[in-house]
């Protein structure tokens, strides 16, 4: 099944679970959070959240930020 | 500078400087940079994981979150529901309940959009977020964001990466003078007497990002900025002399010839 995560189409097996997703793409489940169709997963529901075809994942980290890196401009 | 910890909704820290993890040319710099500065809170942005090229390395095996204050920021939201969903997803990935809320206003200043900045403040408090909102240096908007329940306020010095300064050091001190939180000046330092200044004034903390990551040698100007911070807070404390126009010597006139 087609499943799109974080905004690119991958093919799942069926009854593919949160957990298994992470998994297959080698992502960590601790420091990350997980959406599916914009809801909010708890991390003890990785494991028991099927996907379905057509889902949409978002899978989210922390990366370097105060503020947006592209925006430095020099007025001097 | 024992015993003079700064305290929010409960938590204690021992730096008064915070500072970004944006910018660096990469996570040993990171790391170097933000020991050198002292500082024990580090904001960190919301991002998509890159699920392409695995063998990039996560910015949390350089930060020990056990070590450090993790504070997610909704940088780059520009609506109330992106950057209460940021914030949501951001304690979902395990950290804390800290949030840096920023709800941005304009791409080209990044000035807050502070009408949103409260409507988001409201939603997040109510589920039990640790609101720490970035605003303006506007004293009406801090005084509503602590009527709401933020903990802190972060007012701006200058717009974000400007290195300007702080430009308006009157309105910083009628923020200081008209809530009772702590103020904590965020965005718009360049060098260490900014900081410093900005201490002086009565500031509880200051929290930069581009003045470190962006100085020719970051990790000397983080040590810097540690010094600037801590001297600022003691001369506040110490309580300065008032100006005057005229000298006043400082030498007895007694006993000249």
């Amino acid at each position: 099944m087609q499943i799109l995560v974080n905004g690119e189409s991958r093919e799942f097996k069926a009854d593919t679970t949160v957990a298994d997703l992470l998994r297959e793409l080698d992502v960590k489940p601790d420091r990350v959070a997980v959406e599916v169709n914009r809801e909010i997963l708890d991390k003890g529901a990785f494991a028991q959240r099927s996907l379905r075809e057509g889902d949409r994942i978002e899978i989210i980290s922390f990366i370097g930020g105060g503020q947006p890196a592209d925006q430095y401009r020099d007025v001097s | 500078m024992n015993n003079d910890q700064l305290i929010i909704a409960g938590r204690e820290f021992k730096s008064r400087l915070w500072v970004g993890t944006g910018k660096y040319k990469d996570f040993v710099e990171t790391k170097k940079a933000i020991e050198a500065s002292g500082a024990d809170v580090v904001t960190v942005a919301v991002r998509r994981v890159n699920i392409t090229d695995r063998s990039k390395e996560n910015l949390l095996d350089y930060l020990d979150p056990k070590k450090y204050t993790i504070l997610p920021n909704t940088a780059g939201c520009y609506t109330v529901e992106d950057a209460v969903r940021y914030a949501r997803l951001a304690r979902a990935a395990g950290v804390s309940d800290l949030v840096k809320l920023e709800v941005i206003g304009d791409e080209r200043t990044l000035f807050p959009d502070t009408a949103g900045l409260i409507e988001a403040a409201k939603i997040l408090i109510k589920e039990g977020f640790v609101v720490l909102p970035y605003t303006n240096d506007d004293p009406i908007v801090a005084k509503k964001l602590v009527d709401i329940g933020c903990p802190a306020v972060m007012p701006l010095a200058a717009p974000i990466g400007s290195g300007l300064g702080i430009r308006n050091p009157y309105n910083l001190k009628i923020i200081l003078e008209t809530v009772k939180v702590p103020i904590i000046v965020d965005a718009g330092v360049g060098t260490a007497s900014d900081a410093a200044l900005a201490m002086e004034l009565g500031a509880d903390a200051v929290l930069m990002n581009t003045a470190i990551a962006g100085a020719q040698d970051p990790i000397m100007m983080a040590e810097a900025m540690r010094y600037a911070v801590d001297a600022g807070r003691l001369a506040f404390k110490a309580g300065r002399i008032p100006r005057k126009l005229y000298a006043t010597a400082s030498s007895p006139i007694e006993g000249m010839l």
